[in-house]
């Protein structure tokens, strides 16, 4: 069993989701109506540069795809995974070897041969958690659709 | 500068707490407003909403982001209602309706289709009774009325085509206690969801999500609210249900209503409440309107507080009662004689709710000349409110169901039933005292002339 509370830790979500710039989103899908691209669209819409992973794509929401991270000309602060949880350990390979910031694994990618490599290599691991969820729950508006976002604080912050 | 929004970075970060109930009702759902800073909940009273330029509006209609349409849809005072009574249950996320009507009858068409069946606790509230006998009919689907404290009995109604399991918590009125880790496993065994009615019960007392109820259906008009001024509902979903797992194309295959989008597929814990909110809510309208929402969250501030007033008056007043000559069957779980007692124990430790039945001395007539009789507890169709309240189901709530149905629900001819309110417990017991009063002298005058 994978011990998932290790690697959901909400300090550590919310400095991910504050210091990233960059995140490359493997396996993100050039179809509308996939849960990887209303993730893609939603980091883009926030201000985030989103480079797609796909080997079968060329272009996708309007973004130079590559086939592997591999083939990332820039520097990546997130791997952001939606690929069956088999992948995961080549995955987090690539992430060590491009030196990532953090390997973020979407809900159901669990795998924890995959963690403890990229871990080995200094990478942050966040595991089945949807990088737009925890957006929406700390810097966005998932509040406003009735979502339980869990946060209880008196603090007056930002326009959401 | 301060007066500026300031951006995400510059907030503090905030780490996970279990926070307390009584605190969960004050905050959950709400941050104080960042453009003006007020502390209480703004009414937002607008039908609609400016978007920032086409984009956004595109993203938010096909749900791409977060964002507010139309008050028909979402509403920012309503997401704080629904947030917060969603955080009080447990759940993933809530959705708000017109009455707690509205709210079960959106619950179910989000996952039945014609040809479906239904298997329902038959100790329900009258006016669910008739939803489910004659707007499901219309919709084609089926039911089998089951007795909710039999365990064979729900297993033994479930059907190749069977789409859901209801019940109420604390059934209406006749004070029923649903074993509802039993009956959730059951559901579970069969891949199909439970779907309880908590409105008794109110999150305070019992969480149903905790024992694996899929879906909680409250009328917030009751305790939610708590002092009678408004009519709503809310839907409530755990977000933990398969709905992919093969018995719900209507959850999880392309919708031709959203561009064939796959809820389930594409929002994963939250689509069956994107689905409900973003097709049966916008197509059947029934929206809870924002100062209503408002009047919610103001009793929500209090509902721990009001909640250990109404069980510990309705222990006194049961208490009371049991001990009358001219009551019986009385019908209040929390008595110490009560065969739910085991279940009260379990998932109803903080108290069994303020809402039960006796029956009077005299029949129909009995009930009748009780509630002649009273002077401040007050005779009206509502329950969970701060004011005691009574009422003589056969003649009002429950007038429209057979001596059957109403055998079936627990309703005798003389049942009266009550809702104990926070009013001094002695005075509540003084003005019942009043009530049996005049009963007795009608049963004497009777005597007298025949």
């Amino acid at each position: 069993m994978t011990d998932l509370a290790r690697y959901q830790d909400s300090l550590t979500i919310q400095r991910v989701l504050h210091s990233a710039t960059t995140i490359a989103v493997v396996g993100l899908s050039g179809n509308e109506l996939r849960a990887s691209n209303f993730v893609g669209y939603y980091l883009k819409r926030h201000g985030y540069h989103v480079i797609p992973v796909n080997p079968r794509e060329t272009e996708i929401l309007g973004e130079t795809c590559y086939a592997s991270l591999l083939d990332v000309p820039v520097p990546v602060d997130v791997v952001n995974v939606f690929r069956a949880p088999g992948a995961l350990p080549g995955i987090a390979r690539e992430a060590v070897a491009i030196h990532a910031g953090t390997l973020w694994c979407q809900f159901g990618v669990i795998n924890s041969e995959g963690a403890r490599i990229a871990e080995d290599g200094g990478v942050t691991v966040i595991m089945d958690r949807c990088l737009k969820v925890e957006h929406a729950r700390y810097a966005g508006r998932m509040h406003w659709l009735g979502f339980n976002t869990q946060r209880i604080t008196s603090v007056r912050s930002g326009l959401q | 500068m301060t007066d500026q929004p300031a951006g995400a970075e510059t907030v503090p970060a905030e780490e996970d707490r279990a926070f307390g109930f009584e605190t969960r009702q004050l905050h959950a759902g709400q941050r104080p407003d960042p453009n003006t800073g007020a502390r209480a909940v703004p009414i937002f009273q607008t039908t609609s909403y400016v978007f920032e330029d086409p984009e956004s509006a595109a993203a938010y209609f096909n749900l791409q982001e977060y964002g507010n349409t139309y008050s028909r849809i979402m509403n920012p005072t309503v997401a704080v209602f629904e947030e917060r009574v969603a955080n009080l249950e447990g759940g993933a996320g809530g959705v708000a309706f017109a009455s707690g009507l509205a709210a079960q009858a959106a619950a179910l068409f989000t996952l039945l289709e014609p040809g479906d069946h239904v298997v329902s606790s038959s100790a329900l509230y009258g006016g669910t009774v008739n939803q489910f006998k004659h707007v499901l009919r219309k919709m084609n689907v089926e039911l089998t009325w089951v007795d909710p404290d039999d365990p064979g009995a729900w297993r033994q109604a479930v059907r190749a085509n069977t789409k859901a399991f209801f019940a109420e918590t604390i059934g209406n009125p006749g004070g029923n206690v649903l074993d509802i880790e039993t009956v959730a496993a059951i559901a579970h065994e069969h891949e199909l969801p439970l779907i309880v009615d908590s409105t008794f019960a109110t999150p305070y007392l019992c969480r149903p999500i905790e024992w694996g109820a899929d879906i909680v259906i409250h009328s917030a008009t009751k305790f939610i609210g708590g002092h009678g001024t408004s009519i709503g509902g809310v839907v409530v979903e755990s977000g933990t249900f398969n709905w992919s797992n093969g018995r719900f194309p209507v959850v999880a295959d392309p919708s031709p209503a959203y561009h064939g989008l796959q809820f389930h597929e594409t929002f994963g814990t939250y689509g069956y409440l994107m689905k409900l909110r973003a097709e049966t809510l916008r197509d059947l309208g029934g929206a809870l309107a924002p100062l209503n929402a408002f009047l919610f969250l103001q009793g929500l501030e209090t509902l721990s507080l009001r909640m250990e007033r109404h069980v510990a008056n309705a222990q006194a007043v049961a208490a009371f009662l049991e001990s009358h000559e001219l009551a019986s069957n009385v019908t209040y779980p929390g008595l110490p004689t009560s065969r739910y007692r085991p279940l009260v124990e379990k998932y109803l430790p903080r108290g069994a709710g303020a809402v039960f039945s006796f029956d009077c001395a005299g029949g129909r007539a009995g009930g009748q000349d009780l509630i002649r009789g009273v002077t401040l507890w007050s005779h009206l169709a509502n329950v969970g409110d701060a004011k005691s309240l009574i009422i003589h189901p056969a003649s009002t709530t429950h007038r429209q169901l057979g001596d059957d149905e109403l055998r079936a629900a627990g309703v005798g001819p003389g049942t009266v039933r009550l809702s104990v309110g926070t009013e001094s417990v002695e005075d509540l017991i003084w003005d019942l005292e009043q009530g049996f009063a005049r009963v007795a002298a009608a049963a004497g005058e009777k005597v007298a002339t025949a």
